[in-house]
């Protein structure tokens, strides 16, 4: 995972309340057992017409938004399936961070664990920066995490973080190497497991 | 003497590795559940990193997303999901995991098939790479859905670092009325709450109407904890649960069996313990529900009618009825009985269980479904269907007009062949009904197994209540 410091990038406005991860990665990409190349399929459906053609209306193939690298959006963003394509694909496409009112439990740790930064604002926060990026699509935003701050023309904004998750995400930390540090607690753990708790045996 | 505690709070404390301020919870993992779909960049991240699987033997896996439920003999078809299906298989068999293949009775789909082997016991910690794990909870485990990158983190340690969710306590006291069941229950809980009224919470389902459910039921309930935004849902253990588990494969036996079943009776929440949020719901006034919109929060009692934007004062909810109806092609105002259906599922983690099938069997025996609508039953697991073969279930379904699947996910969200066209119209016993959740352009109502096949006879969402 790569350290995230400061994130400084325009926006994508996508005022949409419960998008859930069959919209942003839908399931018939979900076959490939690659991590990489998400991009392409990202809100897949949403980004065509009925009959398949591209929608040249939908925010995200507008050309004006195409080097966006903050996606802004409403409440419970990601909510539905764990899958981890979701995020893949967000980050594939080039943004860095999303911004939303709220985020599904799920979507939102998955972001940590891939260096895609959520950022939870207000709703009233969430709607100023949409307009913003509505009405001037190059509009900056800046997302500093040391100082938990987001900035842009006007606007300035405080933002809350897991002391930990900023901690890994600044320094680009790999979970399992924390762990893998307590390995001894570990060990410790397992020997006073009980031993009516299911073992599985390849014979089983 | 000690705080009284939830049974969450309980099953908690019992597995922290590690934990210390600012940091999260270093929780041990007493079962993974490994599919084909989220795993395979797991593994090869693993290998990347030159590390191995801890403890297989608390590793189970898998095949049901993507495995066709018609013409199996003919090997799988679709190149990629092929790939993935045997991605999974050498993955198992280099680091040693038991897989239930397609050549076994007791594939299925993985939330049906380790209640079935007795894998899912009380007090246990229980993670997959599938938002629908919280199924587990109904034994009173802490059972959640995890992404590829904790999949991996699961593998190589055995445990997760966890921030510990709050609590919420839902409970239904009285008795369900006829033809109301598990599903009304948590649909009608998700059309309260909503998608995300539970976000960051773990569920606790309590009450006579919970304690009288069977674990089938339970875990329907549990099931879709995850549609009401929360982390888990769990019930606790109690004599239904013991009944349950005696003698399945995994189960404990002899001195084990005793010493379990003391510890899972000890896991009830004590008196006087408290949560962070509370719901109380008088089962007696909970009806048939089913799902109009494009998630399922937007669930009304089949009696009702199709929202009316302009009456939603919310902007946000008001916008989201307005696309939702836009994509189901419904008129605001009409009455949900009026709407046709084309499709019929009845299946997957939620309600592909042996009662399900009685359910639906039940109000189908001697009726034939309508010409214009076609439906499948896609039985829960290998041994699902086996035993609804042996009660004579699979006759009434085809005698009714339903094809008769093999196991696996089908078209709860369309992995493998069977989609809807767009356009079409399901009724389906799943639990999402995001846009193209079942197949680009299609559209989803979500119901009980009963509602599913009344409408399979009536071609339109009817009340099971006045379906004689």
């Amino acid at each position: 995972m790569n350290a995230i410091d400061r994130i400084v990038g325009s926006m994508l406005p996508l005022p949409r309340a419960h998008v859930d991860t069959d919209q942003i990665m839908p399931k018939q990409f979900l076959k490939r057992v690659e991590r990489t190349g998400y991009g392409q399929y990202l809100f897949w459906d949403w980004r065509r017409t009925a009959d398949g053609a591209m929608n040249p209306e939908f925010v995200i193939n507008r050309p004006e938004y195409q080097n966006a690298k903050v996606l802004v959006t409403g409440p419970n963003f990601g909510s539905g399936s764990s899958r981890e394509h979701a995020p893949w694909g967000i980050q594939d496409w080039g943004f860095e961070a999303v911004i939303a009112p709220s985020f599904a439990d799920i979507f939102f740790n998955n972001c940590t664990k891939v260096g895609l930064l959520p950022v939870v604002l207000t709703e009233k926060e969430c709607a100023y920066l949409t307009e913003l990026a509505q009405h001037k699509p190059t509009a900056e935003v800046i997302i500093d995490v040391p100082s938990q701050k987001v900035t842009a023309d006007g606007f300035e904004a405080d933002f809350d973080i897991d002391p930990f998750i900023k901690h890994r995400l600044l320094n680009g930390l790999d979970d399992i190497g924390i762990t893998l540090g307590h390995a001894d607690a570990i060990d410790t753990f397992e020997k006073k497991r009980p031993a009516y708790k299911p073992v599985l045996s390849r014979s089983s | 003497m000690t705080e009284p505690r939830t049974l969450f709070e309980k099953v908690w404390d019992d597995h922290v590795v590690h934990s210390a301020p600012g940091n999260p919870t270093l929780l041990y993992i007493d079962l993974h559940l490994v599919h084909e779909v989220t795993s395979p960049q797991a593994f090869d991240s693993l290998r990347m990193a030159g590390r191995t699987v801890r403890r297989p033997d608390l590793t189970m896996s898998t095949i049901d997303h993507g495995v066709p439920t018609a013409g199996r003999e003919l090997g799988i078809r679709d190149p990629l999901s092929k790939k993935q299906i045997d991605t999974l298989i050498d993955n198992c068999a280099e680091f040693d995991i038991t897989l239930y293949g397609l050549d076994d009775p007791r594939q299925g789909i993985v939330h049906v098939i380790s209640p079935e082997q007795g894998a899912t016991q009380p007090g246990m910690t229980i993670v997959c790479g599938d938002s629908h794990t919280a199924t587990h909870g109904a034994f009173g485990s802490l059972a959640f859905g995890i992404g590829t990158s904790e999949v991996e983190h699961v593998l190589a340690t055995q445990t997760l670092p966890q921030s510990k969710p709050k609590s919420m306590g839902i409970t239904i006291d009285g008795e369900l009325a006829p033809g109301v069941t598990a599903k009304d229950i948590i649909l009608g809980i998700i059309a309260r709450i909503g998608t995300h009224g539970a976000n960051g919470h773990v569920i606790e389902y309590r009450g006579s109407a919970i304690e009288a459910l069977s674990m089938e039921g339970r875990m329907t309930i549990c099931n879709m904890s995850i549609e009401g935004g929360a982390r888990a849902g769990m019930i606790a253990p109690d004599q239904t649960t013991v009944d349950y588990l005696k003698g399945r494969p995994l189960a404990p036996t002899g001195a084990d069996w005793d010493a379990a079943v003391a510890y899972w009776m000890s896991l009830q929440t004590d008196a006087g313990a408290t949560y962070d949020t509370e719901l109380i719901i008088d089962a007696a006034e909970l009806v048939p529900h089913v799902s109009w919109g494009t998630n399922p929060g937007q669930t009304l009692p089949v009696t009702g009618h199709v929202p009316i934007p302009e009456y939603i004062e919310d902007p946000i909810e008001r916008d989201s009825a307005e696309r939702a109806i836009e994509y189901m092609a419904l008129t605001p105002g009409m009455a949900l009985t009026d709407i046709q259906i084309d499709r019929v599922f009845l299946g997957s983690c939620t309600n592909g269980r042996i009662e399900d099938l009685r359910e639906a069997a039940a109000v189908l025996r001697g009726k034939t479904i309508s010409p214009h609508v076609s439906a499948m039953v896609v039985p829960g697991s290998g041994l699902v269907k086996l035993q609804a073969e042996d009660e004579g279930l699979d006759q009434v379904f085809k005698a009714a007009g339903f094809e008769w699947r093999d196991a696996g996910c089908s078209m709860c969200l369309g992995m493998n062949p069977d989609i809807l066209s767009p356009g079409e119209r399901c009724a389906s016993t799943s639990n999402r009904n995001f846009e193209g959740r079942q197949g680009q352009g299609g559209r989803t109502h979500l119901l009980s197994p009963g509602m599913a096949a009344a409408a399979a006879v009536t071609g339109h969402l009817t009340d099971v209540r006045s379906f004689a």
